[in-house]
């Protein structure tokens, strides 16, 4: 226990930092993610047919990867066509395109519930589509919809473990880094273990009074 | 002022309007009444839009209600709707506001000046910042019926007004719509309540199996209906109220 707690009193400083770039990350990602989430959805319920269409294919593509060969494709392969990121921009990019998909669904769950008899109301008040949407869809909609954009939040935070691979010295590769050169497995990643846990608990319990204010209405 | 001609409209394979056709003249409260599923509330729907209209022509004003006449047929045509359908994250003052400033593009001072008036009138001013969650159902509704003025209507189209409403809320809601009537709007009000379109109406339009069945001025429909199936109607009505 002695040296358990000298060890981590050692090894903190490093794996905070890491954590703090994890934090950045997930942030990015996540900013990224609604921005275009709510694009692909808003395409969705366009009037515009191909808007449509290009909302389903993009969603369709991107679920169908896994998150690591997308981060591939934007870090090595985009290169080779002349688009070269650093690695964080590449890793917020990459996360936030990936989790686009799944902010686009829970926007779309949010926007679904949105009493069609109130959209009827505006309508007969002769508010076009934009109006609409502004003042009476998204209202309604995007509150219904952030316990499960809480839950996605918390699973993006996991998921920039993933950056790693691409070299952001975020708390995995933080904690890889220090594994290898202290051989100290145990200790790095049960600190490791407990530092996504400090992070997302907090998050857990955010998306548990949306639940709860939501649930009231 | 609103024509309908040999209007159809089907859901499908069910045929909710097979051919109607009548008028309404400037300043004149017309009531829908018949069974349910007869067609009314579809009725209104498609002359406000709400309901694409399958054959036959409706006319507001000299206009002709298609996808693309709907936004001057909307600001001529105001609905109220059995449910109310406040906006439930804005004020009373809010949903009166709403149309006026975000569809009319009145500035805002002017917009809640109106409403406050408008408010006033459906009795409804001291609770112009209330939700509608912390309404009752016929302040709600009464609301509903002052952002339908807000928008300055040359008729309103009402889909039964106070279906939802308990019993003893019901009549400050009528009171209302008396005294629109009073005010010489024009209106069609889809309603099961007789007693209120013999005092207020000015004709009654008998609605069943998607066609007007029968039609005539209120007093004269309500004390001498032509049709057996009219006569059993009404007598099935006031039974049960």
């Amino acid at each position: 226990m002695q040296e358990f707690l000298t060890d981590a009193a050692q090894f903190m400083p490093i794996l905070l930092r890491g954590l703090g770039v994890t934090l950045l990350l997930t942030f990015g990602a996540l900013v990224t993610s609604i921005v275009l989430g709510l694009l692909w959805v808003l395409m969705g319920y366009s009037r515009f047919a191909p808007l449509r269409w290009f909302s389903r294919a993009v969603i369709n593509i991107i679920r169908g990867i896994p998150i690591i060969v997308q981060l591939f494709c934007i870090y090595f392969v985009l290169p080779e066509w002349g688009i070269d990121l650093p690695p964080f921009a590449a890793g917020v990019l990459g996360l936030g395109l990936a989790y686009s998909v799944y902010q686009a669904e829970n926007f779309r769950g949010g926007l679904t519930s949105v009493d069609r008899n109130l959209i009827e109301a505006g309508t007969s008040l002769g508010m076009p589509w934009s109006v609409l949407m502004r003042r009476v869809v998204l209202p309604l909609g995007i509150p219904a919809a952030l316990p499960s954009l809480g839950n996605t939040t918390i699973m993006l935070l996991k998921d920039s473990s993933i950056a790693s691979t691409i070299t952001i010295a975020e708390l995995t590769r933080a904690g890889q880094l220090l594994a290898i050169s202290t051989f100290e497995n145990g200790t790095v990643y049960l600190l490791i273990a407990l530092l996504y846990l400090a992070a997302s608990l907090p998050m857990a319990a955010g998306v548990r009074v949306l639940e709860r204010r939501f649930a009231r209405r | 002022m609103i024509r309908l001609r040999h209007v159809r409209k089907s859901f499908g394979a069910c045929a909710v309007l097979r051919d109607v056709s009548f008028d309404i003249a400037a300043g004149e409260v017309a009531c829908l009444i018949g069974p349910s599923g007869s067609g009314k509330s579809t009725i209104l729907r498609c002359v406000n839009g709400l309901e694409s209209h399958d054959g036959g022509s409706i006319e507001v004003d000299n206009v002709l209600v298609t996808p693309r006449s709907l936004p001057q047929i909307r600001s001529a045509v105001s609905m109220v709707f059995q449910r109310f359908n406040l906006f439930p994250h804005r004020t009373a003052l809010e949903n009166v506001i709403e149309g006026p400033v975000h569809v009319l593009r009145r500035p805002i001072a002017e917009a809640r000046e109106h409403a406050m008036a408008l408010l006033e009138k459906v009795g409804m001013a001291d609770h112009a910042d209330a939700l509608p969650r912390q309404l009752s159902g016929g302040q709600q509704q009464r609301v509903g019926i002052a952002r339908a003025l807000a928008m300055e209507p040359r008729a309103i189209l009402l889909d039964e007004p106070t279906s939802a409403l308990d019993p003893e809320r019901v009549g400050e809601v009528l009171e209302v719509i008396r005294g629109l009537a009073e005010g010489g709007m024009t209106m069609i009000v889809v309603t099961h309540e007789i007693a209120f379109a013999r005092e207020a109406a000015d004709s009654i339009l008998f609605v069943d199996g998607g066609t007007i069945a029968e039609q005539g001025p209120a007093n004269e429909f309500l004390a001498n209906p032509k049709t057996e199936r009219t006569r059993l109607f009404l007598r099935r009505v006031r039974h049960t109220l």
